[in-house]
């Protein structure tokens, strides 16, 4: 479990939405290999029955008054969009 | 000497009876930083114009009316969004970006008339233990520039080392603003998680993040944490639990504090400096009145296995929001949406901001999920309940809050888990959510130590006190880098 090869690398990198280069997936290969081989400790720790943990917070379902609040302005949401017209964000062509 | 030399309370002071003005505060900042910051590159962004003009404003405010951190400046680590000031995470993904609010813990300090004199540098996107993940540049150490600063709130902790600025404000996932602290020999403390909101904190790993002050001294860093701690209706995970009066905990008194050392933080590993420090430390707190004890916290050996999975995990989620499309980097030409995504990702993230999205991708990919991430959070457990049970009889824990000082610059780098070595001794309190504090407490070679004092949830009160009465038997805050001396 602990080598990955390149084409188990492009994939996570196709998930992750990050475009690779040949040698980089071989890079990631060697790190990723490595990293996961010291993860393997954790499986000498019999976990059976023990629950995991999210966060360490006794906290379930915090939720607010559902009433209407004013959120951000338009105007300025738009300031950090790089292409955008009549007040919509613009991205290419999502088919091909 | 440097004004900042003074603690808060000296500083109000001055200012009460008329010796020093806010703006000359003020100024004293920026003069520092034009003197210094060229060796030291702790800040990517100056708030100048802007600082020099509230610091008028501040001056004409009725002394009545002034709070105890009124009209001091401050630096903030620039993983924290500040509205109109550049934020940019020291990442060319976000490299331009202008905030449109401001973070809660920004808030907040205005609201206490704190000054904002700028940005603070970091690993990018918080990832790193050294600050050379920086997209922009190198923060290098105070007391001697061949080493890091250590990280990933390297940044914050030598600008206050270097005297540029008596606080700043940094973030701590896995140790980011204990272990700088120490390299840098000031004062660090990472809050209990859910005690500072995260509304406006660029998210890293959203179960371990905490913003925390940095600070000279265990009274000014006490001051700090009380202004930005507190229930926010903006952060679900913040805690609905009464902000103690942290400056009144500063009472010199630990008379029958009960004390735990773990073997496993002085064991394999911990240089034999940092182990005499601790060894010594605990003699102070002893003739203090405190009673110490060994006790044993044995998954603390997973700990860091357990963390690589769970932040990375958290982290593909988080940094999937950088799509290059609503802000951040976005790459020319691409032909269609999926390109735009893979190339603004790929170009935008540094090498280990990506490795860590890659881990973190494969650990919660379908067929690793059970083996991986399930695995990492019930470890998680295991570390958490070592800790609920030395609190059933102690009041802290000790240890050193790094093996060794400060790396050299470009040491260590090649190889990720070396690297990740060094976060050892305080990654286990992000996982189990304690309080804990890095204070001076020794040196080795020219740099400093730390000792850490790890508290029960939502006592950061009594290691406060803790770490006050060792400060003020001690005198390591008062040694401080050659570049404080002269003007």
């Amino acid at each position: 479990m602990t080598k990955l090869t390149t084409e188990e690398v492009k994939h996570v990198a196709t998930l992750a939405r990050l475009a690779i280069t040949e040698e980089e997936a071989e890079k990631f290969a060697e790190q990723l290999g490595k990293i996961t081989g010291y993860v393997e400790q954790l499986s000498e720790l019999d976990t059976t029955n023990v629950e995991p943990t999210t966060h360490v917070l006794p906290l379930v379902n915090v939720m607010r008054k559902d009433v209407a609040e004013k959120g951000l302005d338009r105007d300025k949401m738009l300031l950090n969009v790089k292409e955008h017209e009549d007040g919509q964000v613009k991205v290419p062509a999502i088919m091909d | 000497m440097t004004l900042f030399k003074r603690s808060a309370q000296e500083l109000q002071a001055a200012i009460h009876n008329g010796e020093l003005t806010i703006v000359e505060l003020t100024k004293e900042a920026f003069a520092r930083i034009e003197k210094l910051d060229d060796s030291v590159k702790a800040f990517l962004t100056l708030n100048k114009e802007a600082a020099l003009t509230q610091a008028e404003e501040m001056d004409k405010v009725p002394m009545a009316e002034r709070g105890p951190l009124f009209g001091l400046p401050i630096g903030i680590k620039d993983n924290i969004v500040t509205e109109g000031i550049e934020t940019t995470c020291a990442s060319k993904m976000l490299e331009g970006f202008m905030p449109i609010y401001d973070a809660t813990v920004m808030e907040k300090i205005k609201a206490a008339g704190m000054i904002i004199i700028g940005k603070i540098n970091m690993d990018e996107f918080a990832m790193g233990s050294s600050n050379e993940n920086s997209a922009f540049k190198t923060t290098t150490n105070p007391w001697n520039s061949a080493h890091v600063p250590g990280g990933s709130s390297g940044g914050s902790a030598a600008a206050v080392a270097a005297g540029e600025v008596p606080f700043a404000l940094g973030s701590d996932t896995g140790g980011s603003i204990r272990q700088p602290a120490a390299y840098c020999g000031v004062v660090g403390m990472k809050p209990t998680y859910g005690r500072v909101s995260r509304s406006g904190l660029v998210a890293f790993a959203s179960s371990l993040d905490q913003i925390g002050p940095i600070t000279n001294n265990v009274a000014d860093n006490a001051a700090l944490l009380e202004v930005i701690a507190g229930l926010d209706a903006k952060d679900s995970t913040s805690a609905n639990v009464e902000v103690a009066k942290y400056t009144e905990a500063l009472t010199n008194d630990i008379k029958g504090l009960r004390v735990a050392v773990p073997k496993e933080f002085l064991g394999e590993g911990v240089g034999e400096a940092a182990k005499k420090s601790v060894e010594e430390a605990i003699e102070v707190l002893k003739s203090l009145g405190a009673t110490v004890e060994e006790v044993s916290l044995p998954h603390s050996k997973y700990a860091l296995a357990a963390y690589y999975i769970l932040s990375s995990s958290e982290a593909s989620s988080n940094l999937s929001r950088f799509d290059g499309i609503r802000y951040g980097y976005r790459t020319e030409n691409a032909k269609n949406l999926l390109e735009l995504y893979t190339k603004s990702r790929a170009e935008g993230f540094g090498d280990e901001v990506k490795l860590r999205i890659m881990l973190g991708t494969y650990s919660l990919s379908a067929g690793s999920y059970d083996a991986y991430y399930k695995k990492a959070q019930q470890v998680r457990t295991l570390i958490k309940e070592d800790y609920d049970k030395v609190f059933e009889n102690f009041d802290v824990i000790i240890g050193p809050t790094t093996p060794t000082p400060a790396f050299k610059i470009g040491e260590n780098v090649d190889d990720p888990l070396t690297m990740y070595a060094n976060d050892i001794l305080t990654i286990p309190m992000n996982l189990a959510g304690v309080p804990a504090i890095s204070i001076p407490c020794g040196f080795e070679a020219g740099l400093p130590l730390g000792l850490q004092i790890i508290g029960k949830h939502f006592d950061e009160a009594t290691i406060y006190r803790t770490a006050h009465a060792f400060e003020q038997a001690t005198a390591f805050h008062k040694q401080k880098p050659q570049m404080w001396e002269g003007n």
